[in-house]
Protein backbone atom coordinates (compact mmCIF):
# COMPACT_ATOMS: atom_id res chain seq x y z
CA UNK A 1 0.00 0.00 0.00
CA UNK A 2 1.62 3.32 -1.02
CA UNK A 3 1.48 6.22 0.87
CA UNK A 4 -1.43 7.91 -0.95
CA UNK A 5 -3.77 5.24 -0.08
CA UNK A 6 -2.51 4.93 2.95
CA UNK A 7 -5.06 6.40 6.06
CA UNK A 8 -3.57 10.33 6.15
CA UNK A 9 -5.81 12.56 8.81
CA UNK A 10 -7.85 14.51 7.25
CA UNK A 11 -5.93 17.87 8.10
CA UNK A 12 -2.73 16.22 6.50
CA UNK A 13 -4.83 15.75 3.42
CA UNK A 14 -6.52 18.72 2.80
CA UNK A 15 -3.32 20.56 3.53
CA UNK A 16 -1.25 18.26 1.26
CA UNK A 17 -3.70 18.67 -1.71
CA UNK A 18 -3.81 21.94 -1.08
CA UNK A 19 0.00 22.32 -1.80
CA UNK A 20 -0.20 20.44 -4.67
CA UNK A 21 -3.06 22.52 -6.52
CA UNK A 22 -0.80 25.41 -5.72
CA UNK A 23 2.07 23.73 -7.60
CA UNK A 24 0.78 21.90 -10.20
CA UNK A 25 -1.20 25.55 -10.46
CA UNK A 26 1.88 27.28 -10.92
CA UNK A 27 3.47 25.00 -13.49
CA UNK A 28 0.83 25.14 -15.67
CA UNK A 29 -0.38 28.61 -16.11
CA UNK A 30 3.59 29.75 -16.25
CA UNK A 31 4.26 26.67 -18.87
CA UNK A 32 1.08 27.98 -20.91
CA UNK A 33 2.44 31.11 -20.37
CA UNK A 34 5.69 29.86 -21.75
CA UNK A 35 4.80 28.22 -24.60
CA UNK A 36 3.11 31.63 -26.47
CA UNK A 37 6.67 32.32 -27.14
CA UNK A 38 6.62 29.56 -29.52
CA UNK A 39 7.75 30.94 -33.05
CA UNK A 40 8.08 34.80 -31.35
CA UNK A 41 10.86 34.70 -29.23
CA UNK A 42 13.75 37.19 -29.88
CA UNK A 43 15.70 34.59 -31.98
CA UNK A 44 16.01 31.24 -32.98
CA UNK A 45 17.88 29.87 -30.52
CA UNK A 46 15.55 31.24 -27.44
CA UNK A 47 13.02 30.17 -29.35
CA UNK A 48 14.08 26.52 -28.96
CA UNK A 49 15.67 26.79 -25.22
CA UNK A 50 12.22 28.35 -24.17
CA UNK A 51 9.94 25.63 -25.42
CA UNK A 52 12.34 23.15 -23.37
CA UNK A 53 11.80 25.50 -20.30
CA UNK A 54 7.78 25.65 -21.14
CA UNK A 55 7.44 21.24 -22.04
CA UNK A 56 9.11 21.12 -18.92
CA UNK A 57 6.43 23.09 -16.72
CA UNK A 58 3.37 21.30 -18.25
CA UNK A 59 5.46 18.44 -17.26
CA UNK A 60 5.73 19.25 -13.54
CA UNK A 61 2.43 20.19 -13.59
CA UNK A 62 1.42 16.53 -14.94
CA UNK A 63 3.47 15.15 -12.16
CA UNK A 64 1.81 17.25 -9.58
CA UNK A 65 -1.83 16.39 -11.11
CA UNK A 66 -1.05 12.95 -11.32
CA UNK A 67 -0.27 13.08 -7.11
CA UNK A 68 -3.59 14.70 -6.53
CA UNK A 69 -5.47 12.04 -8.95
CA UNK A 70 -3.63 9.64 -6.53
CA UNK A 71 -4.95 11.46 -3.55
CA UNK A 72 -8.10 10.84 -5.37
CA UNK A 73 -9.11 14.46 -6.76
CA UNK A 74 -10.15 12.71 -9.89
CA UNK A 75 -8.63 12.67 -13.62
CA UNK A 76 -5.60 14.71 -13.99
CA UNK A 77 -6.56 15.84 -17.81
CA UNK A 78 -9.67 17.08 -15.55
CA UNK A 79 -7.79 18.90 -13.01
CA UNK A 80 -6.31 20.92 -15.59
CA UNK A 81 -8.64 21.64 -17.79
CA UNK A 82 -12.17 21.59 -16.31
CA UNK A 83 -11.20 23.76 -12.53
CA UNK A 84 -13.27 27.00 -13.11
CA UNK A 85 -10.87 29.91 -12.30
CA UNK A 86 -12.44 30.10 -8.65
CA UNK A 87 -10.55 26.61 -8.09
CA UNK A 88 -7.39 27.70 -9.29
CA UNK A 89 -4.58 28.38 -6.55
CA UNK A 90 -1.77 29.60 -8.75
CA UNK A 91 0.18 32.83 -7.71
CA UNK A 92 -1.32 35.91 -9.63
CA UNK A 93 1.49 36.97 -11.59
CA UNK A 94 1.80 33.70 -13.28
CA UNK A 95 -1.45 34.17 -15.36
CA UNK A 96 -0.94 37.48 -15.98
CA UNK A 97 -0.20 38.00 -20.03
CA UNK A 98 3.59 37.84 -21.20
CA UNK A 99 3.84 41.63 -22.19
CA UNK A 100 7.64 42.20 -23.42
CA UNK A 101 10.49 40.16 -23.38
CA UNK A 102 11.41 41.68 -20.32
CA UNK A 103 8.77 41.62 -18.75
CA UNK A 104 8.73 37.41 -19.16
CA UNK A 105 12.53 37.26 -18.27
CA UNK A 106 11.75 39.24 -14.76
CA UNK A 107 8.81 37.27 -13.99
CA UNK A 108 10.60 33.97 -15.09
CA UNK A 109 13.50 34.75 -12.65
CA UNK A 110 11.21 35.98 -9.77
CA UNK A 111 9.07 32.89 -9.92
CA UNK A 112 12.30 30.45 -10.74
CA UNK A 113 13.74 31.62 -7.20
CA UNK A 114 10.86 31.54 -5.17
CA UNK A 115 10.01 27.97 -6.76
CA UNK A 116 13.57 26.34 -6.58
CA UNK A 117 13.57 27.67 -2.79
CA UNK A 118 10.08 25.78 -2.41
CA UNK A 119 11.47 22.35 -3.70
CA UNK A 120 14.62 22.57 -2.03
CA UNK A 121 12.15 23.19 0.91
CA UNK A 122 10.16 20.00 -0.20
CA UNK A 123 13.38 17.73 -0.17
CA UNK A 124 12.48 17.76 3.73
CA UNK A 125 8.88 16.93 3.07
CA UNK A 126 7.95 13.67 4.63
CA UNK A 127 5.33 12.41 1.56
CA UNK A 128 7.88 10.42 -0.37
CA UNK A 129 5.98 10.52 -3.48
CA UNK A 130 6.37 14.47 -3.44
CA UNK A 131 9.94 14.14 -2.04
CA UNK A 132 11.19 11.71 -4.89
CA UNK A 133 9.43 13.44 -7.76
CA UNK A 134 10.97 17.06 -6.54
CA UNK A 135 14.65 15.60 -6.27
CA UNK A 136 14.17 14.93 -10.22
CA UNK A 137 12.19 18.17 -10.67
CA UNK A 138 14.89 20.03 -9.09
CA UNK A 139 17.33 19.08 -11.76
CA UNK A 140 15.30 20.57 -14.32
CA UNK A 141 14.54 23.59 -12.84
CA UNK A 142 18.10 24.32 -12.04
CA UNK A 143 18.60 25.19 -15.19
CA UNK A 144 15.06 27.03 -15.90
CA UNK A 145 16.75 29.05 -12.90
CA UNK A 146 20.16 29.71 -14.36
CA UNK A 147 18.42 30.91 -17.80
CA UNK A 148 16.45 33.20 -16.49
CA UNK A 149 18.86 34.66 -13.70
CA UNK A 150 21.72 35.52 -16.93
CA UNK A 151 18.96 37.12 -19.15
CA UNK A 152 17.75 39.01 -16.66
CA UNK A 153 21.77 39.98 -15.57
CA UNK A 154 22.35 40.35 -19.28
CA UNK A 155 19.36 42.77 -19.52
CA UNK A 156 20.51 44.89 -17.05
CA UNK A 157 23.88 45.23 -17.39
CA UNK A 158 23.13 46.05 -21.09
CA UNK A 159 22.20 49.37 -20.09
CA UNK A 160 19.67 51.56 -22.58
CA UNK A 161 16.49 50.14 -24.00
CA UNK A 162 16.81 47.17 -22.59
CA UNK A 163 17.22 48.09 -18.81
CA UNK A 164 14.54 50.73 -19.05
CA UNK A 165 12.22 47.41 -20.37
CA UNK A 166 13.56 45.55 -17.20
CA UNK A 167 13.02 48.32 -14.76
CA UNK A 168 9.58 48.85 -16.14
CA UNK A 169 8.76 45.22 -15.85
CA UNK A 170 10.06 45.45 -12.23
CA UNK A 171 7.27 48.00 -11.41
CA UNK A 172 4.77 45.96 -13.21
CA UNK A 173 5.44 42.69 -11.76
CA UNK A 174 6.05 43.93 -7.75
CA UNK A 175 2.86 44.57 -6.27
CA UNK A 176 1.42 41.35 -7.99
CA UNK A 177 3.99 39.06 -6.25
CA UNK A 178 2.54 38.74 -2.46
CA UNK A 179 0.61 35.73 -2.98
CA UNK A 180 3.64 34.16 -4.77
CA UNK A 181 4.80 33.64 -0.20
CA UNK A 182 1.03 32.55 0.18
CA UNK A 183 0.71 29.06 1.32
CA UNK A 184 -2.76 29.32 1.25
CA UNK A 185 -5.48 28.27 4.17
CA UNK A 186 -3.41 25.13 5.50
CA UNK A 187 -0.04 27.48 6.24
CA UNK A 188 0.24 26.44 9.89
CA UNK A 189 -0.65 22.59 9.26
CA UNK A 190 1.78 22.30 6.55
CA UNK A 191 4.10 23.52 8.98
CA UNK A 192 3.21 21.19 12.04
CA UNK A 193 2.32 18.08 10.12
CA UNK A 194 5.73 18.04 8.43
CA UNK A 195 4.63 18.05 4.77
CA UNK A 196 6.83 21.86 4.05
CA UNK A 197 9.13 22.99 6.71
CA UNK A 198 9.05 26.78 6.08
CA UNK A 199 6.72 29.48 6.96
CA UNK A 200 5.60 32.03 4.52
CA UNK A 201 7.63 34.60 5.79
CA UNK A 202 10.65 32.68 5.59
CA UNK A 203 9.89 31.56 2.21
CA UNK A 204 9.96 35.75 1.58
CA UNK A 205 12.59 36.52 3.14
CA UNK A 206 15.11 33.50 1.58
CA UNK A 207 13.54 35.15 -1.84
CA UNK A 208 14.73 38.04 -1.14
CA UNK A 209 18.09 37.14 -0.11
CA UNK A 210 18.68 35.62 -3.69
CA UNK A 211 17.05 38.25 -5.84
CA UNK A 212 18.23 41.16 -3.67
CA UNK A 213 22.11 40.86 -5.19
CA UNK A 214 21.28 40.50 -8.60
CA UNK A 215 19.38 43.94 -8.36
CA UNK A 216 22.67 45.52 -6.87
CA UNK A 217 24.80 43.82 -9.03
CA UNK A 218 22.78 45.28 -12.08
CA UNK A 219 22.45 48.37 -10.28
CA UNK A 220 18.33 48.31 -10.54
CA UNK A 221 16.33 49.86 -7.31
CA UNK A 222 15.30 47.73 -4.79
CA UNK A 223 11.35 48.37 -4.74
CA UNK A 224 11.05 46.78 -0.69
CA UNK A 225 10.16 43.46 0.28
CA UNK A 226 6.62 42.98 -1.61
CA UNK A 227 3.86 43.70 1.21
CA UNK A 228 0.68 45.08 0.25
CA UNK A 229 -1.62 41.78 -0.81
CA UNK A 230 -3.92 42.81 -3.55
CA UNK A 231 -5.59 39.52 -3.78
CA UNK A 232 -4.16 36.13 -3.32
CA UNK A 233 -4.51 33.34 -5.80
CA UNK A 234 -3.72 30.98 -3.32
CA UNK A 235 -7.02 31.47 -2.07
CA UNK A 236 -8.73 31.27 -5.68
CA UNK A 237 -9.44 35.07 -5.98
CA UNK A 238 -7.67 36.07 -9.85
CA UNK A 239 -7.82 38.64 -11.95
CA UNK A 240 -9.65 38.44 -15.55
CA UNK A 241 -6.66 37.22 -17.41
CA UNK A 242 -6.69 34.03 -15.73
CA UNK A 243 -10.42 33.70 -17.03
CA UNK A 244 -9.16 35.03 -20.80
CA UNK A 245 -6.01 32.12 -20.45
CA UNK A 246 -8.37 29.38 -19.48
CA UNK A 247 -11.18 30.33 -22.17
CA UNK A 248 -8.92 29.75 -24.75
CA UNK A 249 -6.82 26.30 -22.92
CA UNK A 250 -9.94 24.91 -22.73
CA UNK A 251 -11.62 25.84 -25.81
CA UNK A 252 -11.82 22.47 -27.89
CA UNK A 253 -11.59 20.25 -24.55
CA UNK A 254 -14.88 22.12 -23.65
CA UNK A 255 -16.62 21.84 -26.64
CA UNK A 256 -16.82 17.53 -26.05
CA UNK A 257 -16.43 17.12 -22.46
CA UNK A 258 -16.92 13.36 -23.01
CA UNK A 259 -14.90 13.20 -26.10
CA UNK A 260 -11.56 11.59 -26.05
CA UNK A 261 -8.76 14.02 -27.94
CA UNK B 1 36.63 28.09 -63.69
CA UNK B 2 38.25 25.69 -66.01
CA UNK B 3 36.40 23.32 -67.89
CA UNK B 4 38.63 20.36 -66.02
CA UNK B 5 37.98 21.60 -62.92
CA UNK B 6 34.40 21.09 -64.03
CA UNK B 7 35.03 17.87 -65.36
CA UNK B 8 36.57 17.01 -62.22
CA UNK B 9 33.39 18.34 -60.00
CA UNK B 10 30.67 16.44 -62.26
CA UNK B 11 32.59 13.49 -62.13
CA UNK B 12 32.76 13.72 -58.19
CA UNK B 13 28.57 14.39 -58.38
CA UNK B 14 28.15 11.32 -61.15
CA UNK B 15 30.30 8.76 -58.23
CA UNK B 16 28.10 10.20 -55.79
CA UNK B 17 30.87 11.87 -53.61
CA UNK B 18 29.67 14.29 -51.42
CA UNK B 19 30.57 18.02 -51.79
CA UNK B 20 31.61 20.21 -48.42
CA UNK B 21 31.09 23.95 -47.91
CA UNK B 22 34.98 24.23 -48.69
CA UNK B 23 35.03 22.10 -51.57
CA UNK B 24 35.60 24.14 -54.84
CA UNK B 25 31.84 24.21 -56.95
CA UNK B 26 30.59 26.25 -59.09
CA UNK B 27 28.79 29.28 -58.55
CA UNK B 28 25.78 27.77 -60.40
CA UNK B 29 25.47 24.81 -57.45
CA UNK B 30 26.22 27.03 -54.95
CA UNK B 31 23.59 29.14 -55.77
CA UNK B 32 21.33 26.28 -56.24
CA UNK B 33 22.04 24.79 -52.90
CA UNK B 34 21.28 28.32 -51.19
CA UNK B 35 18.03 28.36 -52.66
CA UNK B 36 16.75 25.34 -52.03
CA UNK B 37 17.95 25.02 -48.42
CA UNK B 38 16.95 28.51 -47.41
CA UNK B 39 13.78 28.03 -48.87
CA UNK B 40 13.65 24.82 -47.11
CA UNK B 41 14.51 26.35 -43.62
CA UNK B 42 12.40 29.41 -44.12
CA UNK B 43 9.68 26.62 -44.43
CA UNK B 44 10.18 24.96 -41.26
CA UNK B 45 10.26 27.83 -39.46
CA UNK B 46 7.02 29.53 -41.14
CA UNK B 47 5.98 25.94 -40.56
CA UNK B 48 5.68 26.20 -37.05
CA UNK B 49 2.51 28.33 -36.95
CA UNK B 50 -0.27 27.05 -37.95
CA UNK B 51 0.19 24.85 -35.28
CA UNK B 52 1.48 27.16 -33.15
CA UNK B 53 -1.98 28.63 -33.00
CA UNK B 54 -3.09 25.35 -31.57
CA UNK B 55 -0.62 24.53 -28.85
CA UNK B 56 -2.85 26.69 -26.58
CA UNK B 57 -5.76 24.96 -27.03
CA UNK B 58 -4.42 21.31 -27.31
CA UNK B 59 -7.11 19.53 -25.34
CA UNK B 60 -5.53 17.36 -22.32
CA UNK B 61 -1.66 17.70 -20.56
CA UNK B 62 0.13 15.17 -23.03
CA UNK B 63 -1.70 16.99 -26.86
CA UNK B 64 -0.50 19.97 -24.79
CA UNK B 65 3.32 18.44 -24.50
CA UNK B 66 3.79 17.12 -27.52
CA UNK B 67 2.24 20.11 -29.59
CA UNK B 68 4.94 21.98 -27.89
CA UNK B 69 7.53 19.88 -28.72
CA UNK B 70 6.58 19.66 -32.58
CA UNK B 71 6.69 23.06 -32.88
CA UNK B 72 10.00 23.38 -31.27
CA UNK B 73 11.55 20.72 -34.16
CA UNK B 74 10.11 22.91 -36.03
CA UNK B 75 12.11 25.82 -35.31
CA UNK B 76 14.61 23.68 -34.48
CA UNK B 77 14.90 22.23 -38.23
CA UNK B 78 14.87 25.92 -39.70
CA UNK B 79 17.63 27.03 -37.22
CA UNK B 80 19.88 23.82 -38.15
CA UNK B 81 19.05 24.34 -41.99
CA UNK B 82 19.58 28.48 -41.91
CA UNK B 83 22.85 27.09 -40.36
CA UNK B 84 23.91 24.87 -43.33
CA UNK B 85 22.44 27.76 -45.81
CA UNK B 86 24.61 30.47 -44.04
CA UNK B 87 27.52 28.28 -44.76
CA UNK B 88 26.98 28.21 -47.94
CA UNK B 89 26.18 31.71 -48.42
CA UNK B 90 29.44 32.52 -46.88
CA UNK B 91 31.30 33.76 -50.27
CA UNK B 92 28.79 35.57 -50.89
CA UNK B 93 28.18 37.72 -47.48
CA UNK B 94 25.16 36.53 -46.95
CA UNK B 95 23.99 35.84 -43.18
CA UNK B 96 21.05 34.23 -40.87
CA UNK B 97 19.66 38.18 -40.67
CA UNK B 98 19.91 38.72 -44.29
CA UNK B 99 18.27 35.30 -45.31
CA UNK B 100 15.13 35.68 -42.52
CA UNK B 101 14.64 39.41 -43.57
CA UNK B 102 14.37 38.12 -46.95
CA UNK B 103 10.68 36.94 -45.99
CA UNK B 104 9.81 39.95 -45.43
CA UNK B 105 10.62 41.14 -49.10
CA UNK B 106 9.12 38.46 -50.90
CA UNK B 107 12.77 37.74 -51.74
CA UNK B 108 12.29 34.11 -50.58
CA UNK B 109 9.12 31.60 -50.63
CA UNK B 110 7.62 28.70 -48.46
CA UNK B 111 5.87 25.81 -49.07
CA UNK B 112 2.09 26.33 -49.99
CA UNK B 113 0.99 24.43 -47.26
CA UNK B 114 1.77 26.88 -44.60
CA UNK B 115 -0.13 29.70 -47.05
CA UNK B 116 -3.37 27.75 -45.85
CA UNK B 117 -5.53 27.85 -42.79
CA UNK B 118 -5.66 25.70 -39.87
CA UNK B 119 -9.48 26.58 -38.53
CA UNK B 120 -9.77 23.39 -36.14
CA UNK B 121 -7.93 21.12 -34.05
CA UNK B 122 -8.88 18.15 -36.38
CA UNK B 123 -6.14 20.35 -38.75
CA UNK B 124 -3.07 20.25 -36.14
CA UNK B 125 -3.64 16.52 -36.34
CA UNK B 126 -3.99 16.30 -40.25
CA UNK B 127 -0.75 18.71 -40.30
CA UNK B 128 0.93 16.26 -38.69
CA UNK B 129 -0.44 13.36 -40.32
CA UNK B 130 -0.22 14.89 -44.30
CA UNK B 131 2.26 17.21 -43.96
CA UNK B 132 4.87 16.01 -42.07
CA UNK B 133 3.93 12.51 -43.63
CA UNK B 134 4.84 14.37 -47.51
CA UNK B 135 7.83 16.21 -45.97
CA UNK B 136 9.61 13.15 -44.98
CA UNK B 137 8.72 11.63 -48.10
CA UNK B 138 10.56 14.64 -49.79
CA UNK B 139 13.15 14.91 -47.28
CA UNK B 140 14.17 11.02 -47.28
CA UNK B 141 14.89 11.43 -50.94
CA UNK B 142 17.00 14.29 -50.04
CA UNK B 143 19.38 11.86 -48.04
CA UNK B 144 20.95 11.41 -51.11
CA UNK B 145 21.86 14.92 -51.97
CA UNK B 146 25.35 15.46 -53.13
CA UNK B 147 25.60 18.60 -50.73
CA UNK B 148 27.36 16.96 -48.00
CA UNK B 149 26.04 19.00 -44.71
CA UNK B 150 22.31 19.84 -46.40
CA UNK B 151 21.97 15.39 -46.51
CA UNK B 152 23.38 14.87 -42.88
CA UNK B 153 21.61 17.69 -41.15
CA UNK B 154 18.60 15.82 -42.90
CA UNK B 155 19.29 12.86 -41.10
CA UNK B 156 18.74 14.20 -38.04
CA UNK B 157 15.09 16.42 -39.20
CA UNK B 158 13.91 13.01 -40.73
CA UNK B 159 14.29 11.16 -37.66
CA UNK B 160 12.11 13.81 -36.06
CA UNK B 161 9.75 14.05 -38.75
CA UNK B 162 8.72 10.38 -38.62
CA UNK B 163 7.88 11.31 -34.64
CA UNK B 164 5.87 14.64 -35.64
CA UNK B 165 4.07 12.03 -38.20
CA UNK B 166 3.09 9.69 -35.94
CA UNK B 167 2.14 12.70 -33.44
CA UNK B 168 -0.63 13.11 -36.12
CA UNK B 169 -1.56 9.78 -36.87
CA UNK B 170 -2.33 9.32 -32.58
CA UNK B 171 -4.24 12.89 -33.02
CA UNK B 172 -5.85 11.54 -36.59
CA UNK B 173 -7.06 8.64 -34.75
CA UNK B 174 -8.78 9.22 -31.28
CA UNK B 175 -11.23 11.82 -34.41
CA UNK B 176 -11.52 9.08 -36.12
CA UNK B 177 -12.55 6.80 -32.94
CA UNK B 178 -14.69 9.56 -31.20
CA UNK B 179 -18.23 11.18 -31.65
CA UNK B 180 -19.68 12.06 -35.24
CA UNK B 181 -19.11 15.52 -34.55
CA UNK B 182 -15.14 14.63 -34.29
CA UNK B 183 -15.40 12.11 -37.50
CA UNK B 184 -17.28 15.31 -39.26
CA UNK B 185 -14.25 17.68 -38.25
CA UNK B 186 -11.68 15.07 -39.51
CA UNK B 187 -13.34 15.16 -42.47
CA UNK B 188 -13.39 18.29 -43.51
CA UNK B 189 -9.43 18.83 -42.80
CA UNK B 190 -8.87 15.91 -44.74
CA UNK B 191 -10.78 17.60 -47.67
CA UNK B 192 -9.61 20.90 -47.12
CA UNK B 193 -5.83 19.86 -47.18
CA UNK B 194 -5.75 17.16 -49.72
CA UNK B 195 -5.87 19.49 -53.04
CA UNK B 196 -2.63 21.42 -50.78
CA UNK B 197 -0.73 18.34 -50.93
CA UNK B 198 -1.25 17.54 -54.36
CA UNK B 199 0.60 20.73 -54.81
CA UNK B 200 2.82 20.44 -52.29
CA UNK B 201 5.68 18.36 -54.49
CA UNK B 202 5.43 20.70 -57.80
CA UNK B 203 4.32 20.29 -60.90
CA UNK B 204 5.14 16.58 -62.75
CA UNK B 205 6.82 19.75 -65.68
CA UNK B 206 9.88 20.55 -63.05
CA UNK B 207 10.88 24.38 -63.71
CA UNK B 208 14.86 24.58 -65.48
CA UNK B 209 16.07 25.31 -61.73
CA UNK B 210 15.02 21.96 -60.32
CA UNK B 211 15.98 19.94 -63.27
CA UNK B 212 19.22 21.73 -62.98
CA UNK B 213 19.09 20.43 -59.40
CA UNK B 214 18.64 16.91 -60.25
CA UNK B 215 21.59 17.30 -62.73
CA UNK B 216 23.84 18.39 -59.91
CA UNK B 217 21.90 15.47 -57.58
CA UNK B 218 21.25 18.20 -54.62
CA UNK B 219 17.41 16.26 -55.40
CA UNK B 220 17.86 12.92 -56.78
CA UNK B 221 13.41 12.42 -57.33
CA UNK B 222 11.14 14.01 -59.71
CA UNK B 223 8.12 15.96 -58.37
CA UNK B 224 5.83 12.92 -59.42
CA UNK B 225 8.10 10.16 -58.47
CA UNK B 226 7.44 12.38 -54.56
CA UNK B 227 3.73 12.54 -55.60
CA UNK B 228 3.16 8.94 -55.84
CA UNK B 229 4.98 7.65 -53.65
CA UNK B 230 2.67 9.78 -50.98
CA UNK B 231 -0.69 8.82 -52.56
CA UNK B 232 0.34 5.41 -52.79
CA UNK B 233 1.10 6.11 -49.17
CA UNK B 234 -2.17 8.00 -47.82
CA UNK B 235 -5.15 6.86 -50.08
CA UNK B 236 -4.92 3.49 -47.89
CA UNK B 237 -4.56 5.04 -44.60
CA UNK B 238 -7.29 7.64 -44.90
CA UNK B 239 -9.50 5.48 -46.48
CA UNK B 240 -8.96 2.88 -43.62
CA UNK B 241 -9.82 5.87 -41.01
CA UNK B 242 -13.47 5.74 -42.83
CA UNK B 243 -12.77 9.09 -44.10
CA UNK B 244 -12.98 10.05 -47.69
CA UNK B 245 -10.72 12.28 -50.50
CA UNK B 246 -12.03 15.03 -52.37
CA UNK B 247 -11.28 13.51 -55.56
CA UNK B 248 -13.48 11.39 -57.94
CA UNK B 249 -10.05 10.59 -60.52
CA UNK B 250 -7.90 8.75 -57.85
CA UNK B 251 -7.52 5.42 -59.31
CA UNK B 252 -4.41 3.19 -58.85
CA UNK B 253 -3.46 1.40 -62.47
CA UNK B 254 -1.67 -2.00 -61.81
CA UNK B 255 -0.49 -1.82 -66.01
CA UNK B 256 1.87 1.49 -64.70
CA UNK B 257 1.86 1.01 -60.87
CA UNK B 258 1.07 4.60 -61.15
CA UNK B 259 -2.34 6.46 -59.81
CA UNK B 260 -4.52 9.30 -61.38
CA UNK B 261 -5.65 12.09 -59.65
CA UNK B 262 -7.45 15.40 -60.41
CA UNK B 263 -4.41 17.85 -60.31
CA UNK B 264 -4.59 20.70 -58.23
CA UNK B 265 -5.00 24.22 -59.39
CA UNK B 266 -1.32 25.18 -60.38
CA UNK B 267 -1.49 28.65 -61.42
CA UNK B 268 -3.48 29.52 -58.04
CA UNK B 269 -1.14 27.80 -55.02
CA UNK B 270 1.69 29.06 -57.66
CA UNK B 271 0.48 32.74 -57.36
CA UNK B 272 -0.07 32.17 -53.96
CA UNK B 273 3.32 30.85 -53.12
CA UNK B 274 4.95 33.88 -55.44
CA UNK B 275 2.86 36.22 -53.93
CA UNK B 276 2.28 35.20 -50.49
CA UNK B 277 -1.53 36.31 -50.77
CA UNK B 278 -2.93 32.64 -49.65
CA UNK B 279 -5.64 32.88 -46.37
CA UNK B 280 -2.94 32.96 -44.23
CA UNK B 281 0.24 33.87 -45.81
CA UNK B 282 0.53 37.54 -44.37
CA UNK B 283 -0.71 37.42 -40.56
CA UNK B 284 2.05 34.68 -40.21
CA UNK B 285 4.63 36.40 -42.04
CA UNK B 286 3.92 39.49 -39.43
CA UNK B 287 4.56 36.83 -36.69
CA UNK B 288 7.80 36.14 -37.80
CA UNK B 289 8.16 39.81 -38.26
CA UNK B 290 6.93 40.90 -34.86
CA UNK B 291 9.72 38.06 -33.74
CA UNK B 292 12.55 39.58 -35.68
CA UNK B 293 11.95 43.33 -35.93
CA UNK B 294 10.27 44.09 -32.98
CA UNK B 295 12.64 42.08 -30.67
CA UNK B 296 15.59 43.39 -32.09
CA UNK B 297 16.01 45.42 -29.21
CA UNK B 298 16.91 42.23 -27.45
CA UNK B 299 19.90 40.85 -29.52
CA UNK B 300 21.00 44.37 -29.70
CA UNK B 301 20.98 44.05 -25.42
CA UNK B 302 22.88 40.64 -25.69
CA UNK B 303 25.55 41.91 -28.36
CA UNK B 304 26.18 45.30 -25.72
CA UNK B 305 26.11 42.97 -22.32
CA UNK B 306 28.70 40.91 -23.96
CA UNK B 307 30.85 43.34 -24.43
CA UNK B 308 30.04 44.96 -21.08
CA UNK B 309 30.66 41.24 -19.48
CA UNK B 310 33.80 40.41 -21.47
CA UNK B 311 35.72 44.41 -20.51
CA UNK B 312 34.58 43.31 -17.02
CA UNK B 313 36.62 40.06 -16.86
Amino acid sequence: MNQAEQQLSNNYRTALIDLLYQMADDELTIGHRSSEWLGIAPDLEEDIAFSSISQDEVGHATFYFELLSELGEGDPDKLAFARTKEKRQNARVLERPNHDWAYTIARGYFYDVFDHIRLQELLQTNYTPLQKGVQKILREERYHLLHMETWFERLGVAKGEAKGRLENAVITIWPDLTDLFSLGRSNEILRKEGIFPISESALSDKWTQQVKPLFDRTELMWPGTPHVMTGNGRLGVHTSDLQQLLDMMTEVYRSDLIATW
Amino acid sequence: MSDVQLQIFMDRIQQGQKIESTDWMPDDYRKLVIKQIHMHGISEVMGAYPEKEWVPKAPNLRRKLALIAKVQDEIGHGQLLLRVAEDAAKPFGKVRDDMITDLFVNKVKFHNVFHMEAPTWADAGIIGFLVDGGAIITQASLLESSYGPYARVLQRICAEESFHMQHGESVVLSLAEGTAEQREMLQAAVTRWWPSMMFFFGPPEMSSGAQRMMEYKIRTRTNEELRQKFINRYVPRVLSLGMTLPDNQLAYHAETKLWTYTEPDWEKFSYMVQHNSGPKSQARIELRRQAHEDQKWVRDAMIRAGQVIEAMA
